[in-house]
């Protein structure tokens, strides 16, 4: 016999383990059904691009890294690409490769974490996660050799980074790309054939490419759908045009295909990070402070740049009235751009996917709420 | 490689599907008629020489003397960007655009935005809501007459310490 159901709404967060932060959703359940769902934002809204308008160029450097916190090397990236573009900087060569090589070890830390807790979310409580925080422990100790700061590293300065690699980095870094490959081979051996994650995430929230791209939805979510389009081989910035690498693609744009596109492009990462070893050469990291001082002041104009982050379209919107801090920044935030189709995903699914389909789109609330 | 569309180049192609709708042009961007902002988008978004069917961004600028809506469009299948703005609110009145929502599903979530920070309407936006900030905050943080909180505690002065 059938029993009769009414709809209830729940209040999910904002503060609730799975919601990766301080994120709030108004979820309408028919039994275990997802009816309607209201996602709530602002519970981390810092008023950052009100904060720049009164900070030199330099000293936003550090609000980027607050904005998304598990990438603040791409981060600081894009918007030291974006300063470079309108004060019409010329980045050392040495800078740029170390600036390649942080961003890539980030964009890794970042899909661990990404991986690490989708796969919490399965309810494989504990190991797979812990595995993938202790390598992304490894790559902030990196970081911590290179800048000090593990998690709000501000490394990155108009014109290249703001301090060369101690000696000990490269022998270490040397290390850590081959510790970072044995744990994707492991994640790979247990999880990528595994039963159980294919059975909870194939063929969960498909996406259509063409809705994805009138979305706005860019990044390892538009590559699992099919569609070959990553910045860093379509508007190759500092130097991803000096190497070589593969677009990891995905047709089936699923939990599954975005949790793989994942997995795949750390490898690729670390491809990248090794010709970036290969490449570059001894010299100054960044230009002396007789050609870039302390206090810019770039032309009157505006510029968008915008550069491939772990999670989408990565930009920044600067607008020059000829002083020493912007009048206007914008961050392009990917995360909250991801989550526009999140109503589409979830409604008709069950609640214990909830967290899952959640879980696979990566967002971060920092950057979410700016 | 992606391209950048000439504002001027822009500024000509979209005359020749919607005549009388570009204000000006430079040589990055182009100006709009506001009110002509969904018919030029949906011409760029579906006529076969733009294709520009991804919404990069959507922001806002206060410029004291009027509020500028910027448009930045990606084109996937030719690679190619372009700027789009449009000027609005002249004098600070009442500052409004039509919502391009119904043709980028995208501009969603940063048109909300856009108003709840810059106080900026767009017209026929389908869930016309604030997203970071709550429902009767007062003001828009995002304009530059926005008077912040410690600005607006009176600094005590030395004769009342006395």
């Amino acid at each position: 016999m059938a029993v009769k159901t009414q709809p209830v709404t729940v209040n999910l967060g904002p503060q609730h383990p799975s919601t990766h932060g301080v994120f709030r959703m108004r979820v309408m359940f028919d039994g275990e059904e997802i009816v309607d769902v209201e996602p709530v934002f602002g519970y981390l809204h810092r008023g950052t691009e009100k904060l720049a308008e009164e900070r030199t160029y330099s000293q936003i450097i550090t609000l980027t890294d607050r904005m998304d916190y598990v990438s603040s090397m791409l981060n600081n990236q894009s918007y030291v690409l974006a300063v470079e573009k309108l004060a019409g900087i010329e980045p050392m060569p040495r800078g740029v490769w170390l600036r390649m090589i942080a961003s890539e070890l980030q964009r890794v830390a970042s899909h661990l974490v990404a991986t690490g807790f989708l796969l919490q979310d399965l309810g494989a409580l504990g190991t797979p996660l812990i595995y993938c925080m202790r390598e992304r422990e490894r790559i902030l100790d990196l970081f911590e050799m290179l800048c000090g700061a593990r998690i709000t590293n501000s490394y990155m300065r108009p014109g290249g980074v703001f301090m060369d690699a101690p000696k000990e980095f490269w022998p270490a870094l040397d290390r850590e790309l081959d510790d970072i490959v044995n744990t994707i081979d492991e994640l790979e051996a247990y999880l990528s054939g595994n039963e159980i994650v294919f059975s909870r995430t194939k063929g969960a929230a498909v996406l259509p490419p063409e809705l994805l791209i009138n979305a706005s939805i860019t990044g390892p979510m538009l590559r699992a759908s099919g569609v070959d389009w990553d910045l860093r081989h379509r508007d190759p910035y500092d130097y991803y045009d000096k190497v070589d690498f593969n677009r990891v693609l995905h047709s089936a744009s699923d939990n599954y295909a975005r949790y793989w596109v994942r997995v795949q492009e750390m490898r690729e990462s670390v491809k990248i990070v090794r010709q970036c070893i290969e490449q570059i050469e001894p010299g100054p990291v960044r230009p002396s402070f007789d050609d870039v001082p302390r206090l810019i002041r770039p032309p009157v104009g505006d510029v968008y740049s915008a550069i491939e982050g772990s999670k989408g379209e990565l930009g920044f919107y600067l607008v020059s009235d000829g002083s020493i801090a912007p009048y206007r920044m914008h961050a392009r935030a990917s995360s909250l751009i991801n989550l526009t189709l999140l109503r589409e995903m979830l409604i008709g699914e069950q609640f214990g996917d909830l967290f899952v389909i959640f879980g696979s789109v990566d967002l971060n609330m920092g950057e979410v709420d700016r | 490689m992606t391209t950048a569309w000439n504002g001027q180049a822009l500024a000509e192609a979209i005359e020749a599907f919607a005549p009388g709708t570009v204000i000006s042009s430079s040589a990055t961007d182009v100006w709009v008629e506001p009110s002509a902002i969904s018919n030029v988008c949906e011409g760029l978004k579906t006529r076969s020489e733009f294709k520009f069917d991804l919404l990069s961004s959507v922001t806002a600028v206060d410029y004291i003397d009027h509020f500028e809506v910027v448009y930045h469009l990606t084109s996937l299948p030719y690679a190619a960007t372009a700027v789009l703005k449009a000027k609005v609110g002249q004098g600070r009145t009442e500052a409004s655009v039509p919502s391009v929502v119904p043709i980028w599903r995208g501009a969603d979530y940063q048109e909300r935005e856009v108003w709840d920070l810059m106080g900026i309407r767009f017209d026929g936006h389908p869930n016309h809501k604030r997203i970071m900030l709550w429902e009767g905050f007062p003001g828009h943080p995002l304009r530059k007459d926005y008077v912040t909180y410690d600005q607006s505690i009176q600094a005590p002065n030395d004769e009342d310490d006395e």
